[in-house]
């Protein structure tokens, strides 16, 4: 992670789209009162869809939401990355290549001819990556979609001067913090809190539900364990391997996880 | 005259829309001979992914397409396979749902009219330089999107991509006092949808009259959300079932959403449609105050979609109240389902129009394979026809700068929600 630099009186952010649903944007748009509060605390130079339009000026903070799938995005964040001193990536799209990093396991360009007559017109890479994976990122905030509490609280904080902290904890800790009855040991449901990162406060296993792994792998995430026992609680083997192949299936411990299982099936 | 000559202009960048586009017009004397609105989203592909993944899986992958309106992925996919399933989860799931709809509705549509679409109207930039000087009117409207919002989170947890939803009814049904909480909201939120409703109205909208088909569903009872029927102003009634048979998806070369037709014909979905089609179905206070505005419904502007999308608010905070009004906590929030093999087939009324999903579902339960026809895709021919409409009416010969404001207003009145990966309007003019 990049030094958190001291920021100037009013920091100028920017906040970039790349491929994505929108949803994470909605962090700041979803506001209400207090997006007018942090127009006046920052100087938005640069937010498309909020109407301020700069994608080439120099600012301290730029938040990035979206994967990388064309030849000219890679030119894009790479000229993001060269104006901005602090650059975010924000929810799946951005940390882990986002639901449509799908592609990267099948024949993309197969799938593009079953969509589109003309797919040669198409400028569309073979694969949905990260950020990180072509620019250096200071600061990754997971989640489909990313949680806006978890934005303002990196705004806030990069005000301030200091690092941000990123969420390390699984989903299961938050449960257990908030004594929410165990989904997967009561009810036998296939949930993905034992290796999901937190952040979203436990949000399925407090609606009766399993998680279903929207913020990602959580650090040493024993996957393989997992894996068996969501086989073990009634899953066919293809059915647990598309639990990890799913929202995050390009980061790593899933990626492996997931295509072990579905290459059995095949 | 003078030889012919080509002119290109670059236009930084078209704000305030969820999508990259690029608008080229050609143009010999004071007539068009070519426009198109280039729409260039890098594509997911989301209908091969879904390909092999059990319906159960469905309802939150497709959230993930919109993240403005991921609820009416949500309700598409669900009604699609309970038709199939044969599947009726009752009256507590039917009325939650329409409630939960409202919020999205609420949310979607003050977003549009208060952060992208007023600002063209009152002359600013942005919402947030409006706010300076219109400090509560940008306020109601965030006040309104928020109610929305809470309303979602009431029944998913989170606003956006929320967790509630599944196929046979909800995860997990609200508390009592969590509802009764909101229910007060709304009620209190009554009149200020009502203002904004007046407010639209008093706003100098361009005069423009224009020949185009409104496509939407009709319900026998109800203004259409989840149920009904394929309804147009051309006279048609048909089951969604029947989709394919009157409307065809085709490419353009420059495109990458797929245009899709009515008939071969370019039609227009969304608020201004459904109203135009449902007048009648919107409850006395709402139609009471539509009347009052001396506009000849069904519409022929398409600058009215601002006063259709604040209709349609007030509807939503009117309907949602008198839904969680008298809510009670049911035995259980979902039916179990049972998966049947067939054509899962439904249509549902997203903030920006007519939302249309197939899904072919394997003995498995499994997808073999998806078909989504959203909004955007059915509104592109018809946003071409009124932007060429709209450029002859002010002259080709216009300025640059006059064309491309008056252009990127005529885009922007569609809430066009293309969910692609830059927002560059990129006007090229060729006169010959």
């Amino acid at each position: 992670m990049g030094e958190p630099a001291v920021m100037a009186k009013k920091p100028r952010v920017a906040v970039h789209k790349f491929s994505s649903c929108d949803g994470c944007q909605l962090a700041f748009l979803n506001l209400g009162e207090d997006l007018l509060r942090l127009s006046s605390m920052v100087e938005l130079v640069h937010f498309a869809e909020a109407g301020p339009v700069d994608p080439d000026a120099e600012v301290d903070i730029a938040f990035v939401e979206g994967s990388i799938s064309t030849a000219a995005a890679i030119e894009r964040i790479r000229s993001v990355r060269s104006r901005s001193r602090f650059l975010v990536a924000m929810g799946a799209c951005a940390t882990a290549g986002g639901l449509q990093a799908l592609r990267n396991l099948a024949d993309g360009a197969a799938w593009v001819a079953d969509i589109y007559a003309v797919p040669a017109e198409l400028d569309l890479l073979a694969s949905s990556t990260a950020l990180a994976q072509h620019v250096r990122v200071d600061l990754e905030l997971w989640g489909c979609p990313v949680s806006g509490r978890r934005v303002v609280a990196a705004v806030r904080a990069l005000l301030f001067g200091v690092s941000p902290v990123e969420e390390q904890d699984k989903v299961c800790l938050d449960c257990k913090r908030s004594q929410t009855v165990c989904v997967m040991v009561t009810r036998g449901l296939p949930c993905m809190g034992p290796v999901t990162r937190t952040g979203c406060g436990a949000l399925c296993p407090r609606f009766g539900r399993d998680c279903y792994s929207c913020y990602g792998p959580a650090e040493n995430s024993n996957v393989e364990a997992l894996g068996r026992r969501l086989e073990g609680v009634g899953l066919s083997r293809t059915a647990a391997g598309r639990r990890f192949l799913s929202i995050n299936s390009a980061a790593p411990p899933f990626t492996e996880a997931g295509r072990r299982r579905a290459q059995d099936h095949e | 005259m003078s030889k012919p000559r080509n002119i290109t202009i670059n236009v930084p960048v078209l704000a305030r829309v969820e999508g990259e586009g690029a608008l080229e017009i050609h143009s010999r004397g004071r007539e068009i001979t070519a426009l198109s609105l280039r729409i260039f989203e890098a594509p997911r592909l989301f209908e091969k992914f879904l390909e092999g993944r059990d319906f159960g899986e469905i309802p939150d992958l497709v959230a993930r397409i919109c993240g403005i309106c991921p609820v009416a992925y949500q309700m598409t996919a669900v009604h699609a396979f309970e038709r199939l399933f044969g599947l009726d989860p009752g009256g507590w799931v039917r009325d939650m749902r329409r409630a939960l709809y409202c919020g999205e509705w609420m949310q979607s549509h003050a977003l549009h009219i208060h952060l992208l679409a007023a600002p063209d109207l009152l002359g600013y930039d942005n919402a947030i330089a409006m706010a300076q000087d219109h400090p509560e009117i940008v306020r109601r409207g965030l006040v309104l999107q928020a109610l929305g919002n809470d309303l979602i989170r009431l029944f998913g947890g989170r606003s956006v991509h929320p967790v509630g939803v599944r196929v046979g009814g909800f995860h997990h049904a609200p508390d009592r006092s969590d509802v009764a909480e909101l229910h007060v909201r709304l009620t209190a939120a009554v009149p200020e949808a009502e203002a904004l409703l007046r407010w639209t109205l008093a706003l100098k909208l361009p005069e423009t009259e224009q020949r185009f088909v409104s496509v939407g569903l009709r319900h026998p009872a109800e203004y259409p959300m989840n149920e009904g029927r394929l309804a147009s102003s051309t006279g048609l009634d048909a089951g969604v079932a029947e989709f394919e048979r009157h409307f065809s998806e085709h490419q353009v070369d420059h495109s990458t959403a797929l245009y899709c037709l009515f008939r071969g014909k370019p039609y227009l979905v969304g608020p201004l449609a459904r109203v135009n089609l449902n007048l009648e179905r919107l409850p006395a206070a709402v139609r009471a105050v539509l009347d009052e505005s001396g506009i000849a419904w069904p519409s022929r502007n398409p600058f009215h979609s601002i006063i259709a999308r604040a209709a349609e608010t007030y509807y939503s905070v009117l309907e949602a109240a008198r839904i969680l009004k008298d809510y009670r906590v049911p035995g259980a929030p979902y039916v179990p389902a049972v998966a049947v093999a067939g054509a899962a087939i439904a249509a549902t009324e997203a903030p920006r129009g007519t939302l249309w999903h197939r899904y072919d579902v394997g003995e498995d339960g499994c997808m073999r394979r998806a078909r989504i026809v959203p909004p955007t895709s059915q509104n592109q021919a018809r946003i071409e026809a009124d932007l060429r409409q709209s450029i002859e009416a002010l002259g080709v010969d216009s300025s640059d700068e006059l064309l491309r404001r008056h252009c990127e207003m005529v885009i922007r009145s569609y809430d066009p929600c293309i969910s692609c990966a830059t927002h560059f309007l990129d006007l090229r003019r060729h006169r010959a």
